[in-house]
């Protein structure tokens, strides 16, 4: 039954799952070695939910194997909830209670003795910078504060294995950084880590692997390094009020371009990847398109996105995959991806449909 | 592999006997009963409305309708109401139930347990124990206000309690339709709507407040054969003594028996399934 101790703690082989006609995973692959992060990165609707949900023993898969700690999802659940953790897109918490008493009620559903729950808590209140406000009510905690607390929560058992699925999703960019504080901390203690977002930064700040998910397959693999080697590195872009020069413009960054340069012809808008170049890449872009006189708007060097990567590995951005590919999921296609807070992965509300029909 | 084989196999590390399971089942209900039994300390708010509504019913009914319903026989009117107000506050205290349960669905909190190691059966019967708890009082605090306005238990003390109990049962069987309707459906709007949807038709279209025979015909075939009807009129014969009892009474052991038998495992399933 159990593998031996020296295999990965999660591994997954060809996970399939629909809802309906809904293709939520097509077939996927994943391996997370012990004490190490796996950042899932993917646009709404990716599948990325539905993995976490299949790993967490929340929904069956259709086909493939998935392995937590040596224990399969499906056949072996309650092993596997022994040794996972899970904080979902929302926070899981009694508003209605204090942080204190959340914390403790979970302690006690671990199976602790009173005292044991208790210094649990206050060990993870700590932990979290909540001691302060442990004795409030939840619903008065901020958004940022009810994300640690829901956290803290998934950390009661000590799990092995810990799930965060978009653990800064809706949060804003100060409490983002804290909570990333917070995961290092705990990655840094030996727990395996898998991680789904949006945002190829948080990616590229905590994970040691990135696997790149859309429309239910893997469709890139390595680390942050080799996905922003696949984009060009950093990202230049600007706009070109005259439609006509964009090619002037374009040929006029040949020099500097480490990528296929992107151009929307719709709005104008001209991207390129521009390696590590930092501000000397912006110079001689300012120089060469100055040179070829041609008049641009908004010129940034930025960190490359998702969007970029998606763009570099599929060649269209990641939300008009979206609106294309998922008609029916409108509501959510329309959303910008990594601007949603609250949406949850698409597939999410298609259980609700699959379960109803 | 020696490493591996040092971990006596027969003995699979953490998986309980049967005896510890359904001793954690037990644990795990009574913690989230507490925890229940807790956000009510914390907002009483909770408790106070679901008290109010009956109250105004009884207030209702007894002042303002009481007067234009004759009921046939020598019994005092706010005698007939108390048993089906005592019903319908029963029924419509699993309102609760259901958004509680639907609340919980959207903000994830019934994901949290259900990837946690504990017993599968512990939130649906936490809830139920704890809304059973909060009936209670809630028909206790009811019974209280009727006597201030009149009502009289005219049947010895034992049949009073039988009354209560009986309407806690009738509740509790309610309460497992509406906690598969909130994991079913799983928003709290939808599922507040549709409560009303199918319980105000059930307790109204029923002997709880007016005598039938006062119903057009149609009217009466349904609301003569419907188990609100039976228990109420169960109710009724226990705390007046005025009738006989024993028909209504198996009516109503059959109907409670068949909510149970199949809505119960729906809303098991319901929990397991939700997403």
């Amino acid at each position: 039954m159990a593998q031996t101790s020296s295999g990965p703690a999660i591994l997954v082989e060809g996970l399939t799952k629909s809802f309906g006609d809904v293709h939520a995973l097509r077939g996927i692959d994943l391996s997370v070695p012990r004490g190490t992060v796996l950042g899932v990165l993917g646009p709404n609707g990716a599948g990325k939910t539905t993995a976490v949900r299949i790993l967490t023993t929340l929904l069956l898969p259709d086909g493939g194997r998935a392995v937590v700690e040596g224990h399969d999802v499906v056949r072996d659940a309650a092993a596997v909830r022994r040794s996972i953790g899970l904080s979902g897109q929302s926070a899981a918490i009694q508003e209605e209670l204090t942080g204190r008493e959340n914390l403790e009620i979970i302690g006690r559903l671990y199976h602790l003795s009173w005292p044991s729950a208790r210094s649990r808590a206050a060990e993870l209140l700590k932990q979290f910078d909540l001691l302060d406000a442990a004795d409030r009510a939840a619903k008065n905690f901020s958004g940022g504060m009810q994300r640690r607390l829901d956290l803290a929560a998934s950390l009661v058992g000590q799990p092995q294995v810990l799930f965060l699925d978009e653990p800064t999703t809706g949060l804003d960019p100060r409490s983002r950084l804290g909570m990333w504080d917070i995961i290092r901390s705990l990655v840094a203690g030996g727990t395996t880590l898998l991680l789904t977002t949006q945002y190829l930064d948080e990616a590229d700040e905590l994970a040691d692997e990135i696997v790149v998910i859309d429309r239910g397959l893997v469709i890139a693999a390595g680390t942050a390094e080799d996905l922003k080697g696949r984009v060009g590195g950093d990202v230049l872009e600007f706009t070109v009020p005259d439609r006509r020069r964009v090619a002037a413009a374009v040929a006029a960054l040949a020099q500097i371009s480490k990528g296929e340069p992107h151009v929307d012809a719709e709005t104008g808008v001209v991207s390129v990847g521009v390696g590590g170049g930092g501000s000397e890449a912006l110079i001689q872009a300012v120089r060469g398109l100055d040179g070829a006189g041609v008049d641009t708007r908004g010129l940034t060097l930025r960190r490359p996105s998702l969007d970029d990567v998606f763009l570099a590995l599929t060649g269209h951005a990641a939300e008009e995959e979206e609106q294309g590919a998922k008609r029916r999921r409108g509501r959510r296609g329309r959303q910008k991806a990594g601007q949603d807070a609250a949406g949850k992965d698409a597939a999410g509300s298609d259980t609700v449909k699959g379960r109803a029909s | 592999m020696t490493a591996v084989i040092a971990v006596p196999a027969g003995v699979p590390a953490g998986e309980p006997s049967l005896l510890a399971r359904a001793r954690w089942a037990v644990s795990d209900t009574l913690t989230i009963t507490r925890r229940n039994l807790l956000v009510w300390v914390r907002v009483p708010a909770y408790i106070v409305f679901t008290v109010i509504q009956p109250v105004m019913f009884v207030l209702l009914f007894r002042y303002v309708f009481g007067g234009a319903i004759h009921v046939p026989g020598s019994v005092h009117y706010v005698n007939f109401l108390m048993p089906g107000i005592i019903g319908q506050t029963a029924a419509f205290a699993t309102f609760g139930t259901a958004i509680a349960l639907a609340q919980e669905l959207k903000k994830g909190v019934i994901d949290r347990l259900r990837s946690m190691p504990m017993a599968r059966s512990a939130v649906l019967a936490g809830r139920l124990v704890a809304d059973t708890g909060r009936m209670l009082v809630t028909i206790l605090i009811v019974i209280g206000v009727g006597y201030a306005v009149g009502f009289r238990f005219e049947n010895g003390v034992v049949p009073a309690i039988l009354m209560v109990v009986l309407a806690t049962v009738f509740g509790l069987a309610i309460c497992c339709i509406s906690a598969y309707t909130g994991l079913a459906i799983g928003d709290e709007e939808s599922v507040q709507a549709f409560g009303l949807i199918w319980l105000f038709p059930l307790t109204f279209l029923s002997s709880a407040f007016v005598p039938i025979q006062t119903m057009p015909g149609w009217l009466q075939a349904f609301a003569n054969n419907q188990p609100v009807t039976y228990v109420i009129n169960t109710m009724r014969a226990l705390a007046l003594g005025h009738q006989p009892i024993e028909a209504n009474l198996l009516k109503s052991i059959a109907c409670l028996a068949g909510i149970f038998i199949v809505f119960l495992p729906l809303a098991v399933r319901a929990y397991k399934r939700a997403s």
